[in-house]
């Protein structure tokens, strides 16, 4: 708009103030245009809903999910529901992230990890670990064993490919000075190699533990009596969309839950960023 | 062993004897290229010896030999003499890019090549407390690397070679990322530490009022492969130079002279392919 306006005093001979072009590509925090979105597209399901302009078959109320999880709250349910997956959730996501990032690191320090391992990962992940859930019911047995197994083990791949990525980023010149210096080995990997790499390794950890969420949810849908997956299987062979919703809407939670943690751990740990 | 700590007795003055650095036929290759040839050269404690050269020419290769960070194809690079008993990490290097740890801050920058060293608490407190006040940046202890200029930078990374109390510090260009008038200041503040306790310093760089400035003498290398062309000393005390000292400009004319034919055959060099 501003520069239209410029356009038009182009005829007169005067003085033309210089076009702002430097503009975009930095990011800055808005947080608020995150929650107008959710609030704009809930309030168009909830106009389409009831205005009949929305089938019932195709989409619930919004009210009704919301009666649904209060309900749910209030009867205690939820929490019969979400402690179980919570527990299963954190336990595999740390087996298997804190495995990712020490194979990862040990890729990225030594050529013959480096030589040996990579293949191995590339070849392991693209395997859909849930083709694997039967596997892993008979190594790991049918309760709880076989869901940390699963989860742990899709949230491994991830990790491992980010963080051997992270430790070959790091500045080689800062490696250098440590040697320059005449730091032992496991200084220089302690104090220039894990700092100079957390940045790529907390980004990868965003995906793995999305990641982590989605097997959680396959895993229960198998064979949980409670868990977030099961309730939302029980729903959706019900047909009872109210609560199908209602579980997908924990789900989402518990999504910007882990991004808000991590975003939390990027403030604390990164703030030395530029 | 003995030795050692008869030195160190002779130490306890201002005046530090340290070890002398001698090159002994350096030669180097990577690859095919020939990057160095028959270097030999003593570098005497106590005193500043500027590298100059056309880019190119070897003198960073040739301070990464010196510093022990790559082995030379050919030659030795000898120590004389013991380092002071109460040096931590005889030869120590000032890099260009400063190689700060941006996740510490000027203090922890520092501690970092103390903690090796089981240095720790009081006396890292004491020796951090010496290099930040000796290099003026004891306000800025705690401030992160991103929020320093880049001479303040500089400065905390000649606090931190500082603190391991080198025999020889080994210089790469350690001003050519700054500004003009901040590479000014700096030569100053160089010149004041030096005076207030002479160090060995082996100097790059590739501006001749530098190498006038701070120089005891000056190494003139031919363009790749590396020869010694020339070796010229400044016998005017560093304290005493100033810009335009006869002396130091005649000495500043003739390095041009030598170095403007390498520099224009370098640069044609490059043009050829
Ligand atoms: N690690 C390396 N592997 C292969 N070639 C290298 C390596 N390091 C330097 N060289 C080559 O060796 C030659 C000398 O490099 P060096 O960095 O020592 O020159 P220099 O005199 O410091 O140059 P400048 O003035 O540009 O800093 C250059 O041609 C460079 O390309
Ligand atoms: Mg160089």
């Amino acid at each position: 708009m501003a520069d239209t306006a410029a356009g038009k005093k182009r005829d007169s001979d005067g003085p033309i103030e210089v076009r702002f072009r430097g503009g975009g590509f930095a990011p800055r925090s808005l947080r608020w245009v995150g929650v107008a979105v959710f609030v704009v597209l809930i309030a168009m399901v909830q106009w389409g809903t009831e205005s009949g302009w929305i089938s019932a078959l195709t989409l619930p109320k919004p009210t009704d999910v919301l009666a649904t999880f209060r309900e749910l709250w209030e009867s205690g349910l939820l929490f019969k529901h979400l402690q179980p997956s919570l527990t299963r959730l954190v336990i595999g996501a740390a087996l298997g992230a804190s495995t990712g990032i020490a194979i990862g690191v040990l890729i990225g320090l030594f050529s013959y990890a480096r030589a040996g391992l990579v293949p191995l990962v590339a070849a392991i992940f693209p395997i859909p670990k849930i083709a694997l859930l039967p596997l892993f019911v008979i190594w790991f047995g049918i309760d709880e064993g076989s869901k940390y197994a699963l989860i742990a083990f899709g949230t491994f791949t991830p990790t491992v490919v980010a963080t051997y990525g992270a430790v070959d980023n790091v500045d080689r010149s800062l490696i250098r000075m440590g040697q320059s210096f005449g730091l032992s080995w496991s200084s220089i990997v302690r104090k220039i190699v894990l700092p100079g790499a957390m940045p790529g390794i907390l980004s990868g950890l965003r995906i793995s533990l999305a990641i982590a969420i989605i097997l959680l949810v396959a895993a229960e849908m198998l064979g949980a009596e409670y868990g977030i997956g099961a309730y939302i299987l029980e729903a959706g062979s019900l047909y009872d969309l109210e609560r199908l919703f209602a579980g997908v809407v924990i789900l989402s939670l518990l999504g910007v839950l882990v991004s808000a943690l991590i975003g939390f751990l990027e403030k604390r740990l990164l703030g030395w960023r530029i | 062993m003995a030795a050692v700590s008869s030195h160190a007795g002779l130490l306890s003055g201002s005046y530090r004897v340290g070890m002398d650095i001698k090159l002994d036929g350096i030669s180097h290759h990577y690859g095919h290229t020939e990057v160095l040839r028959n270097i030999s050269l003593e570098i005497p404690a106590g005193q500043i010896v500027c590298l100059v050269g056309p880019s190119g020419c070897g003198k960073s290769t040739l301070l990464r030999l010196i510093g022990g960070l790559e082995r030379p194809g050919n030659g030795r690079v000898l120590q004389v003499g013991a380092p002071p008993a109460d040096s931590l990490n005889p030869l120590t290097f000032v890099f260009q890019d400063f190689a700060l740890l941006p996740w510490r801050s000027v203090k922890g920058n520092v501690s970092l090549v103390l903690e090796d060293h089981g240095i720790r608490g009081k006396r890292s407190k004491a020796i951090i407390d010496d290099v930040l006040n000796r290099t003026k940046l004891a306000d800025f202890a705690d401030a992160l690397p991103k929020q320093l200029s880049g001479g303040m930078k500089q400065r905390v990374a000649i606090a931190r070679a500082l603190a391991v109390n080198p025999a020889v510090m080994l210089m790469d260009e350690p001003l050519s990322a700054l500004d003009a008038q901040t590479r000014e200041l700096l030569m100053d503040d160089l010149v004041a530490l030096w005076t207030r306790q002479p160090f060995t310093a082996v100097y790059v760089t590739h501006n001749l009022a530098e190498a006038v400035r701070l120089g005891h003498t000056i190494v003139v290398l031919s363009r790749r492969p590396g020869r010694i062309r020339e070796i010229i000393s400044i016998d005017t005390p560093i304290s005493e130079r100033r810009a335009g000292d006869p002396v130091c400009q005649r000495k500043h004319d003739l390095l041009w002279e030598l170095m403007r034919e390498e520099a224009r055959a370098a640069d044609e060099e490059l043009i050829d392919g």
